[in-house]
């Protein structure tokens, strides 16, 4: 047989599509026990919920719609072959994921500080439903941050392979299916932000 | 179709190298397919002996080898080495690996590396459990279910055990992701859905539960560890949590793992069945998309786990429906696999033997379900000795003999040698006898009331405890003398070559053993994957 070297773009992106539904799911498991737990205690959620800060939660939805948007953007200058822009767009998604971990940062220190996290005193003390909403709210913007964190190293990976030319217009899949898992951390928040920030 | 021509050798030695290294870091499908067989088979192994002591301490009420703590930690470890080290991985792992890519006529899986990967994460998660058994706090001893509150406040290393069966967890979804892409992308020219081999056909059914089951498991073991660390109290009535939230989650993804363990296996024994009975299979169709109505049916039934655990009679209801609607592709598999029998000439080869006492256990271990399934009577023998019973039939008496028949069917076309076949049929008749002497005599044993993991035991059910631990003996020594016959033929035995058995499907094809690229020239399919008279058989 013979050796050519062949790269399937369309198995590649079959594949991370495949990757996109098992994180899709695995919030999924999240997702229900907050659906659950919202009827037992719908007046303790609606309390719990007042107290996260909807101004900073808009504000980081704001900083992921536009990180998404850099990422699009990214992968449209690499089929232009514009390296140098791919780079800085790339650059630009980073930047957005790192304004979004500081913001994260200081709402969850201020929600500490205030002696709200899972197993505290405080909300020993409180109604038994308080205690619920933060614990799903602190895992599922626990688990959400990490995967901003994967993603973006996810990214700066790729964006090195971009300047050494290794991804170019010849050859992007991987810029593609980056950009795809990041959209996905993107798609996550925009289910969270309004579960835990708004209906409540 | 005779050994490999000198330019094109076989996949043992293509390299040039035999050191370990050119194994664990190799890419090609058949090396990582014989490293998965080789680890989830050393674990079999583990998990068999484990069992044997289990069944050695309730050989007689009271105290027989060990004490009470050492005995719910046996049979933690038992569950959890066969559940996530063998049973889940092995059947995709090993024989996924080593047949699919041939079956569908490619070179390799649609992402080599991505392969070892999952082989090395498969490693790691079973490196961590087993550290789990020996570090400080002790084996863990909750069952391999891990029920909250118990998983939540046992002293055991539960957190270390569940972080080791996450991991897993990603090997099995990364395996599944370059399966269902392998088959959607790699097939040969001509290899249409309805030329598939109905193995490959299962695995793909397989590929989607791991996919679409198992990001479920991943949170729920992280909640179980958040739980431990961090007190976050989803599951604990205390914290205004819920523990029965932990068992929905847990068998939204448990219940699908079953068919994760089953369908590899009922497709070995649609590609065995055929080619034994020199017949084409009977309804090809309705066997291929029977896999997956087990699928996806199979996905929505797993509150049946749960009938004593406080659900509203309305949803006791509902999920006994759905799980008889399961019983409906099992079944048409099953009177397929007879309807191929008939009239055929049959031949009574070691793989064939496995597959037919495969339709035999798995029919008794499927209707014993129907008995869990029904709530009425579900009441009766929940969590009881028949439960043991009946899983073991499905599991063991299922996949088990089907593992089985796979390493005697597909074992020598890799090692380009055979198994003596008298030895084989002897290790298989003792081994069918002592896994019914065992497990039968459970299920009995279940019935007259016999709690599972319970220690010990009222006098009155000592003489048929007695009975299954002998039974657990001769299934012990016919499945030694299975292992030293299979693996000294498979180094010293007899030639293996081309097709004796008269396959149709493309494995049989190719030079035994394989050569790196499996195809000598890239093949082009004409035939169904039975269509024997098409293939040429001898």
């Amino acid at each position: 047989m013979s050796h050519e070297e062949h790269k399937d773009y369309f198995g590649a992106k079959l594949g991370m599509w495949l990757f996109l539904f098992t994180e899709l799911l695995l919030f999924g498991g999240l997702f229900l026990l907050y659906a659950v737990y919202l009827r037992r205690y719908p007046q303790e959620f609606a309390t719990a919920g007042k107290q996260l800060n909807w101004v900073l939660g808009s504000a980081n939805t704001l900083i992921l719609l536009t990180s998404s948007l850099f990422a699009a953007m990214a992968v449209t200058a690499v089929q232009r072959d514009e390296l140098r822009r791919t780079v800085r767009l790339i650059g630009g998604t980073i930047l957005c994921a790192a304004g979004f971990m500081v913001i994260k940062y200081f709402e969850w220190s201020a929600k500490i500080g205030h002696g709200i996290y899972p197993g505290s005193e405080h909300l020993k003390a409180g109604p038994p439903g308080e205690s619920v909403f933060f614990s799903l709210y602190y895992i599922s913007t626990g688990i959400h941050g990490l995967h901003v964190m994967i993603g973006a190293a996810l990214l700066s990976w790729i964006g090195v392979k971009v300047r050494n030319g290794q991804v170019n217009a010849g050859d992007f899949v991987l810029l593609e299916n980056g950009a795809l898992y990041w959209h996905l951390v993107d798609l996550i928040w925009i289910f969270i932000f309004p579960l835990y920030y708004l209906v409540l | 179709m005779t050994s490999p021509p000198a330019s094109h050798p076989s996949f043992w030695d293509d390299t040039g190298k035999t050191g370990i290294g050119s194994w664990i870091f190799s890419t090609d499908h058949k090396r990582i397919g014989l490293l998965y067989l080789y680890s989830t088979f050393g674990f079999f192994l583990v998990g068999v002996l484990l069992g044997l002591l289990i069944r050695l301490e309730l050989m007689a009420p009271g105290r027989t080898i060990m004490g009470p703590q050492t005995y719910n930690a046996l049979f933690t470890v038992h569950g959890v080495v066969m559940i996530f080290l063998f049973i889940l991985p092995s059947f995709p792992g090993a024989f996924g690996n080593l047949i699919m890519p041939i079956q569908v006529g490619a070179r390799d899986v649609a992402f080599p590396r991505l392969n070892l990967l999952s082989w090395w994460l498969y490693i790691i998660g079973a490196v961590i459990i087993l550290i789990s058994l020996f570090a400080g706090g002790g084996a863990p001893d909750t069952g391999w279910t891990f029920y909250v509150p118990f998983s939540t406040r046992s002293g055991t290393n539960v957190t270390l055990a569940v972080f080791g069966v996450f991991i897993i967890g990603f090997s099995g979804i990364l395996t599944g992701m370059n399966f269902i892409t392998t088959i959607h992308r790699l097939r040969a020219p001509g290899m249409t859905w309805m030329r598939l081999p109905l193995f490959t056909w299962s695995l793909y059914a397989t590929a989607w539960i791991q996919i679409l089951a198992t990001p479920i498991l991943a949170i729920t073991l992280v909640l179980v560890m958040a739980e431990r660390l961090l007190g976050t109290g989803l599951f604990d009535p205390g914290k205004g949590g819920d523990p029965v939230m932990f068992q929905h989650l847990f068998w939204i993804y448990s219940h699908p793992a079953v068919y994760i363990m089953i369908l590899p296996a009922m497709g070995v024994i649609s590609d065995i069945i055929p080619v034994f009975s020199r017949k084409p299979i009977f309804g090809y169709k309705m066997i291929a998309f029977s896999s997956l109505a087990i699928a996806a049916a199979g996905s929505l039934v797993w509150g049946h786990h749960m009938y004593t655990s406080g659900m509203s009679d309305t949803a006791v209801m509902v999920f006994s429906f759905l799980t008889f609607i399961v019983a409906i592709p099992s079944a048409i598999k099953v009177f397929n696999w007879v309807s191929t029998l008939y009239k055929g000439s049959i031949s009574l080869e070691a793989p064939m033997l496995f597959a037919l006492s495969f339709i035999l256990l798995f029919s008794i271990g499927g209707l014993s379900g129907l008995i869990l399934g029904a709530a009425a009577t579900d009441v009766h023998v929940h969590d009881t000795h028949f439960v043991v019973g009946h899983f073991h039939y499905v599991m063991f008496g299922g996949t088990g003999f089907a593992f089985f028949a796979a390493m005697h069917y597909w074992l020598p076309k890799f090692f380009g040698r055979r198994y003596a076949e008298k030895p084989a049929i002897v290790a298989w008749a003792l081994m069918f006898a002592g896994f019914n002497l065992m497990y039968f005599t459970m299920q009995v044993l279940g019935m007259r009331g016999m709690p599972r993991r319970y220690y010990d035991y009222l006098p009155e059910f000592a003489n048929l405890n007695l009975v299954a631990t002998v039974g657990s003996w001769i299934l012990a020594v016919g499945l030694v003398i299975m292992l030293v016959n299979l693996f000294r033929g498979l180094r010293h035995g007899e030639p293996f070559e081309g097709n004796p058995w008269g396959g149709a499907s493309l494995e049989w094809s190719v030079p035994t053993p394989p050569p790196t690229d499996n195809f000598i020239e890239e093949p082009v399919v004409t035939h169904g994957p039975y269509d024997f008279n098409e293939a040429g058989r001898p």
